[in-house]
């Protein structure tokens, strides 16, 4: 059973390493999809002009809002959760106090989603106060950061749960999330893409997060709700699942 | 007075190997145990199933009336923990890793987490309550995981090899501490292998070995029961000499390590009659818990 209050005193404990590194670690979470959107969408932007009928920047931005979001996921929930977990034993000291595994990874996963959050919403301020956007759809991006952010965690703590170093993170960054960024309409709209990689891109969750930030950045409502949303909740719940099933499984052997 | 831990016939299998054998244990009220075994003996495995970490095979737990691993949680509340690896948050400072780790309690903690003062007292480490964890000596970390094991005033208190790689004057600290909990009524289970540590500390010993407990007894009682009273420790009187043949009288033994010959007995007169062997360097001393760990756990090497 997972207990509310201890999930949150796990999640209080992350949040207080947190704000005494917080400079550092927001610089490391929003610089990097900065300065992607400022040197791609201006620079870039001034070659391409209008890429599906609005200016690249403005376009990109969607993309750097997503992507900035599944990296800041990604990274908590893979080097900072792993280094809690294998490297400081703090997983290990929290279970000698009343203290369950799924109370730990229910904390894990709301945390690096909260991290991940932080990051896109950053993405979308600077956005804001440049100018890039001031749609009235704007606020609407939010839930699906949210979403986002909770989707990646938990596909991080998939990898986590299997890692036995930071190097097995390489794989994980390189094989499946570099590609990933670049056929899920990031950067170039995916109907660029050859009709196979289009499908299978339609499938993955960062198309579908993408698919609704989009049209929310340039000031309209998404076509297709639904099949997006039900595919990232999917990706969700699956990846949580597994996550747990793997991570019990890892701790069944240590213990 | 009851039992604040009782166990019965517990099994632990990994694959083949069967780190715990049928181990039966029971820790009186306000008692220091002991579990005493080599390396591998299924120690650190038995204190991981009294918590409820791992599941046992078979066998039944009860902790401080609590069925485990069913109501570990609730066992977990109420015992205090001191792991053979310390696990201190090093992103915080002293007062802050109990402050931190007193919030896993709930309401059990309240006052450690509000003030920690009392427990950095008893710690001796209320001078460096703002110290960053990297700061801290071997024998400070040891007592600031002892004051956190403490933070939601425990009954029981369960240490695995408390004093693992400290210098002899932390490893005093440590067991005064343990001895002022125990005046206060804490009860303690506590695994080492260290025979001096078992001696000073403990009221009870459980010699363990190969996942099971081979002898349960106080160290006075175990020596009495298993080893005869005097040991001759011989060994010839200049290096690369060999020893002379000696044979043990009846209810003596001789065990061989090296150059040096173990003798045991119960005649007080043995030692100066073997002088008159020869060249040879005899040192006489009464049987200490190491010659029955020893002889009841083998000389091989557990590694």
């Amino acid at each position: 059973m997972i207990d509310p209050a201890r999930v949150l005193a796990v999640y209080r404990r992350n949040l207080l390493v947190w704000r005494k590194l917080a400079p550092a670690s927001l610089v490391g979470n929003v610089a990097e999809p900065l300065i992607t959107l400022l040197a791609f969408g201006y620079g870039l932007g001034a070659f391409l002009g209008e890429v599906d009928g609005v200016r690249y920047i403005v376009f990109l931005a969607a993309g750097a809002i997503c992507m900035s979001t599944t990296m800041a996921a990604s990274f908590e929930a893979l080097y900072s959760a792993f280094s809690r977990m294998q490297v400081q034993r703090t997983w290990d000291s929290l279970m000698n106090a009343p203290v369950e595994l799924d109370d730990i990874l229910v904390a894990e996963w709301l945390w690096a989603a909260s991290k991940a959050t932080l990051s896109g919403v950053a993405i979308v301020v600077v956005a804001f106060a440049l100018d890039v956007t001031r749609a009235p759809t704007l606020p609407a991006v939010f839930p699906v950061i949210v979403l986002t952010g909770l989707c990646f965690a938990a596909i991080g703590l998939v990898f986590n749960a299997l890692a036995r170093g930071y190097d097995f993170f390489t794989f994980y960054f390189t094989l499946c999330l570099t590609p990933m960024i670049f056929i899920s309409g990031v950067y170039y709209p995916t109907s660029a893409l050859p009709p196979w990689l289009e499908t299978v891109a339609s499938v993955l969750p960062l198309a579908s997060a993408v698919s609704l930030v989009r049209p929310l950045v340039t000031g309209e409502w998404p076509a297709d709700v639904v099949a997006p949303l039900a595919l990232l909740v999917g990706w969700t719940l699956a990846a949580f699942a597994l996550a747990r099933w793997l991570t019990r499984r890892r701790f069944r052997h240590t213990l | 007075m009851s039992a604040v831990i009782r166990a019965r016939g517990l099994v632990k299998r990994f694959g083949d190997h069967r780190a715990v054998d049928g181990l039966d244990l029971e820790v009186p009220a306000g008692v220091c145990f002991g579990l005493l075994g080599p390396n591998g003996a299924g120690k650190s495995t038995t204190l991981r199933m009294l918590l409820g970490l791992s599941r046992p095979d078979a066998g039944d737990i009860r902790v401080l009336g609590h069925e485990v691993p069913r109501e570990a949680r609730a066992v977990r509340e109420r015992i205090g923990v001191v792991p053979q690896l310390d696990a201190l948050d090093p992103d915080f400072t002293v007062s802050e890793n109990l402050i931190v780790f007193a919030r896993y309690f709930g309401a059990r903690a309240l006052a450690a987490r509000r003030d920690p003062s009392a427990l950095l007292e008893f710690a001796g480490l209320a001078h460096k309550a703002h110290a960053r964890i990297n700061e801290l000596s071997g024998g400070m970390k040891r007592r600031l995981t002892l004051a956190r094991a403490l933070v939601n005033d425990p009954e029981v208190l369960l240490l695995d090899e408390p004093t693992t790689g400290l210098d002899p004057q932390a490893r005093h600290l440590i067991w005064e501490r343990l001895r002022q909990l125990l005046a206060r009524g804490k009860s303690i289970l506590v695994t080492t292998h260290f025979m001096e540590e078992a001696e000073r500390l403990c009221d009870r010993i459980a010699i363990v070995d190969h996942g099971r407990c081979i002898a349960i007894d106080s160290p006075a009682g175990l020596v009495a029961t298993h080893i005869e009273p005097i040991v001759l420790e011989i060994m010839p009187g200049r290096a690369g000499e060999l020893l002379p043949p000696i044979e043990p009288h009846a209810g003596e033994r001789i065990e061989r390590i090296g150059e040096t010959l173990y003798l045991y007995t119960a005649d007080p007169a043995r030692a100066a009659a073997l002088s008159a062997l020869g060249d040879l360097r005899v040192l006489r001393r009464a049987a200490n818990l190491e010659d029955v760990f020893l002889k009841l756990t083998g000389r091989d090497l557990r590694d």
